[in-house]
């Protein structure tokens, strides 16, 4: 057959009316959507080239533009619909595997929308967040089962601990960054995150892409990851961090390793990195020294040893079936924390297929982990982090009366510094300055504004979760976490609600 | 006996739903371990009426057994004539019973109907904990009680503490006072409570005081943090199967005092921990302690507003929230302590004490025994004359 | 007095501040009026500079020892009193361009609409922040006290 393009996702509309053909558009968009043509001194699009990401729409003066989905619509069917024919088109002119980037966007059911909260009524009074304070301090890491005193007399005056507590992270807000590569992303979007996390006191993390030296600085409030490519891992980098983090898998590709394109590996990620520029920086499925359980801790310890056991180390895990046994596993391997990537986590780069069709929503993740650890009795002994797919401070404070100690947030991170999840981060053409390497786009991230508009979001979600806690009359998050009381599920079946271990809506203590 | 009850009234079945109430509570302790007659606490929580509805009322009281007081005082409750028979039998397993009898109550108008109410004092068995080494008698005996309360159909332990006993239904809990004849009780610590659930049904097992071992627990507020308290409790195997937040206060207790052996003033900074904004403000030191409390205990802090009585043998105890959203007040006289929701509830039957304060929030009142050989000597106590300070003679036991 | 400051490590090239400029010297200082109905079009008075990826916007410095000042043979460009801008005080200026000569920068241009004068930044006068600062959409260009 004749080769036959691929109809264009988008149709971008341009109101000739309202534009002046300033180009400001032409000049934008990295995939070339817009031409100038000086003949007839006007604008054309090439809807085709349109990834859907919205930068000239945003940045046309006149507003001139709009960014649609394609109209155009194959016979309907309930089987193949136009996504599937566009896939197959594509793989049957390149042969290859589909690349995407971002969390899944298949239309799985989404828990956080058929959880409901709590409020006081009467027989307990609600407190007003703005008047009362109101706690939402978290602390990440080890804690024993109980303390136990020395000395000081049986009134308690004058006690002292026996024993010294095992390093924690502190958090002002139970939100943090979630891991995001120097590589996959661009080095002001990692310095975004980084200053964010430390103005407001919270964690980024430096993911497998290594730390920029420009980034010491802030290392008291970066988790660093070793991952199975060890890219840019060493000693400097290792005492850097605030704690350390081993991942395992991420929950957009469970089972699978990473994948960063030659094309973005510039000077300075090579140099991060410590591979050659230009060259594919493919991190391994496994980890080559951890085919079990024993291995994993083998690795835990070395790095606890590596650091005088003055950081804590965590294990990062996507949310597969067995989830909640092998977080049991991974806890009673030594480590301080879990975290736990949903079927909605994030990534630079995965392929389609895997994205779309492996792992577990996370908040039957977090429900069935934090109920197998307490019924181990060790839920003590790490704190979860949940990750994945967290859309408003609706859905972190249910992720933590669920049990989560705290949440990663990712996408909604990208999206506060402009990202439209046009999953195209894997071709570093991203217009916004994010998920790219290219000078031309990188300055678009001015990491002044970013690490701005970070620390307002992780506010403004800090304040709801308080109003939201204040509603419930509980004035600490502790009070809150794991506290399924507060939650009520509706249009869930009963063995939904037995997993997620909640009653259902109408149904009272 | 038994069959005509048991449709009407429920005593004790339905468990497995939580109550919000408010309630109002009283507590008088002596701290030199005199003992006095549970009158004084019942003309003290009656001034309270309005607190109550009439919907549940009780009594703790310690010092009460003094004969028998080295064996485990189960005060039960049936329903049932066949949960007795199963509970005997299953006492039998694992105590000998030294001793047992009905509950003595008197006939009044306002109680017309109760369970089948006995008591039981018990001696584990030592060929059973010769079996289990690891499992201390007391360790034993919350088993017990939770096992019959929980698996026994129709059967509840009130109270399974040594020499003291708790006394509770439906009903003002003046009238339970009179319905159980505690002016026939001489105690050193007495607390009381009066409820007001916010629901309609009334059953004898859910009125307050809360029991276990010699715990008892009265307690005025909601826990907002009910849910993850209670799954707390259930990493250190507290079954909690009356959903009620008296029981899970009682098992934090439990689990702090007897078995994490903490001090109560560091347990009050527990459950009604101090802000992180005053914990900034303390000494090096001091700061580092309080941190680690709140890390490590953060899913026993008691969130919402409560005041609460605790008492054990040795010690009574008033918290209120770390907000003070509940009532509580507290008077000195003499060796006397008191406890109240209400100043009136005091000045009631002590009019003039020698200081009357209102505790702040999370800063707890305590009374310690000064003597702690009332368990051993229980004779040299039963000679001593007491006078109850609004000059009454009692009458013994 | 306060400058503008150029951040040219954030400026994308986008030429908003041109657009932005013109739209506020014009007539009508309504986008779409400014660009498809005044003829000539209104020239902007700043400039995006680009070379590959480096690129920042240039307008008049408003130096303190202005050349342009000096080579002004009828007092048209004089300094504002209040702001510290170099002005062209357009009925006095008579189109010698000497200031255009003088010009280190190159930031003077000659106006392409009305009268023969100097068209040049005179920091919006008028608007408590220039608009080119205000519309940079990456705060590459920044309004400071220096």
């Amino acid at each position: 057959m004749a080769k036959v393009p691929i109809a264009p996702d988008f149709i971008v509309e341009r109101d000739k009316d309202k534009c002046i053909s300033c180009q400001v558009c032409c000049r934008m968009c990295s995939n070339d959507a817009h031409v100038y043509d000086r003949e007839r001194d006007q604008v054309d699009t090439l809807s085709g080239r349109c990834v859907g990401c919205h930068f000239c729409e945003n940045f046309c003066p006149t507003g001139a533009l709009t960014v649609r989905q394609n109209p155009s619509q194959i016979r309907q069917n309930a089987n193949w619909n136009q996504q599937m024919l566009t896939w197959v088109a594509k793989q049957a002119e390149t042969g290859g595997v589909l690349l995407t980037g971002m969390g899944c966007d298949q239309p799985f059911p989404i828990y956080w929308d058929h959880i409901l909260l709590n409020a006081s009524q009467v027989t307990n009074p609600s407190i007003d967040p703005l008047r009362e304070p109101m706690e939402l301090r978290t602390y990440i890491g080890r804690k024993p089962d109980r303390l136990e005193l020395a000395g000081g007399s049986d009134q308690g005056k004058g006690a002292r601990l026996k024993n010294k507590l095992e390093k924690q992270l502190v958090l002002q807000t139970p939100i943090l960054f979630s891991a995001m590569s120097y590589g996959s992303i661009s080095l002001n979007a990692c310095k975004s995150l980084a200053w964010a996390a430390s103005e407001f006191g919270t964690f980024y993390n430096t993911g497998e892409g290594g730390l920029h030296r420009d980034l010491y600085p802030y290392g008291a409030n970066t988790i660093v990851q070793v991952a199975s490519g060890r890219f840019g891992v060493h000693m400097e980098y290792l005492k850097a961090g605030a704690a350390i983090e081993i991942k395992i898998g991420q929950g957009a590709k469970p089972g699978i390793g990473g994948h960063l394109p030659g094309e973005k590996v510039d000077e300075e990620v090579s140099r991060t990195r410590m591979i050659p520029v230009g060259t594919d920086a493919l991190s391994p499925a496994p980890h080559h020294d951890i085919y079990s359980i024993e291995d994993l801790r083998q690795l835990i310890y070395a790095l606890k040893e590596a650091t005088r056991y003055e950081k804590p180390v965590g294990v990062k895990i996507s949310a597969v079936h067995n989830v909640a046994p092998i977080a049991t596993g991974v806890v009673r391997a030594g480590a301080d924390f879990v975290t736990i990537d949903g079927l909605r986590g994030g990534t630079g780069a995965a392929p389609t297929v895997i994205r779309n069709n492996v792992g577990i929503p996370i908040e039957l993740a977090i429900a069935a982990v934090d109920s197998r650890l307490r019924q181990e009795g060790i839920r003590n002994h790490a704190s979860v982090i949940a990750a994945g797919g967290f859309r408003t401070s609706g859905d972190i404070i249910k992720a933590i009366a669920l049990g989560a100690d705290a949440v990663y947030i990712g996408t909604a991170a990208l999206v506060a510094l402009g990202c439209h999840l046009c999953q195209r981060c894997y071709t570093g053409k991203c217009n916004w300055g994010i998920a790219t390497q290219d000078p031309f786009l990188t300055k678009r991230l001015n990491p002044t504004i970013g690490a701005r508009r970070l620390v307002n979001l992780l506010r403004a979600w800090s304040l709801e979760i308080k109003e939201m806690m204040g509603g419930m009359g509980i004035n600490a998050i502790e009070s809150l976490r794991g506290n399924r009381e507060a939650l009520r599920g509706v249009g869930l079946s009963d063995t939904e609600l037995k997993i997620l271990g909640i009653k259902p809506a109408g149904e009272a203590w | 006996m038994m069959e005509g009850l048991m449709s009407e009234q429920m005593y004790i079945a339905d468990k497995d739903y939580r109550v919000p109430s408010g309630c109002g509570v009283s507590g008088i302790m002596n701290e030199a371990g005199e003992r006095f007659s549970g009158e004084a606490i019942m003309c003290s929580i009656a001034l309270m009426r309005e607190r109550s509805n009439g919907l549940g009322g009780g009594f703790a009281a310690y010092g009460i057994y003094p004969d028998l007081a080295d064996y485990y005082a189960f005060h039960l409750m049936y329903e049932t004539d066949e949960a007795k028979r199963q509970t005997d039998e299953y006492l039998r397993a694992y105590y000998t019973i030294m001793h047992d009898e009905p509950i003595p109550t008197r006939k009044i108008k306002v109680i017309s109907q109760s369970p089948l109410l006995w008591r039981y004092f018990l001696k584990p068995r030592e060929d059973v904990l010769a079996k289990n080494p690891r499992l201390s008698e007391q360790d034993l005996v919350v088993q017990t009680a939770m096992y019959i309360s929980g698996k026994i159909k129709d059967a509840l332990v009130a109270s399974s503490g040594k020499n003291m006993g708790i006394f509770k239904g439906v009903g003002f809990p003046e009238d339970i006072g009179e319905f159980y004849r505690l002016e026939e009780y001489r105690g050193y610590i007495w607390t009381a409570h009066g409820r007001f659930p916010t629901n309609s049904v009334a059953w004898w097992g859910g009125a307050h005081p809360f029991g276990l071992l010699d715990w008892s627990v009265v307690h005025n507020g909601e826990i907002s943090s009910y849910g993850i308290n209670r799954r707390y409790l259930q990493n250190f195997n507290y079954s909690c199967s009356f959903f009620t937040d008296t029981e899970v206060i009682t098992y934090l207790f439990d689990l702090l005092i007897r078995k994490h052996e903490l001090p109560f003033e560091i347990v009050a900074k527990i459950l009604a921990a101090p802000l992180w904004a005053d914990i900034e403000r303390m000494p090096e030191e001091e700061k580092e302690f309080y941190q680690s409390l709140r890390i490590v205990y953060g899913s026993a802090l008691l969130n919402g507003p409560f005041g609460v009585i605790v008492a054990n043998s040795q010690t009574m105890l008033g918290l209120n929230d770390r907000l003070k959203l509940r009532p509580l007040v507290a008077a000195r006289w003499g060796d006397f302590i008191y406890i109240a929701s209400e100043e009136s509830a005091i000045r009631q039957i002590c009019p003039q004490p020698d200081r009357v304060w209102m505790p702040r929030a999370g800063e707890p009142i305590l009374g310690r025994m000064r003597r702690n050989n009332l368990a051993k000597d229980p004779l040299s106590q039963e000679a001593t004359a007491e006078v109850f300070e609004a000059g009454r003679e009692e009458e013994g036991l | 007095m306060k400058r503008i400051v150029i951040h040219e490590e954030y400026c994308m090239g986008c030429r908003l501040c041109e657009i932005h400029c013109l739209v506020q010297h014009s007539k009508s200082k309504q986008i779409i009026k400014a660009y498809k109905g005044e003829f000539p079009k209104p020239l902007p008075r700043v400039l995006v500079e680009e070379q590959g990826y480096l690129s920042f916007a240039l307008q008049c410095r408003h130096c303190e020892d202005a050349p342009c000042l000096e080579a002004c043979m009828t007092g048209s460009l004089h300094r504002d009193a209040e702001t510290g801008a170099v002005i062209c005080h357009e009925d006095k200026c008579v189109g010698c361009w000497m200031c255009i000569m003088v010009c280190p920068l190159g930031v003077i241009a000659r106006r392409r609409e009305g009268k023969k004068a100097a068209s040049k930044c005179d920091l919006c006068a008028g608007e408590k922040i220039p608009v080119c600062v205000q519309h940079c959409p990456n705060e590459a260009i920044t309004f400071e006290e220096r």
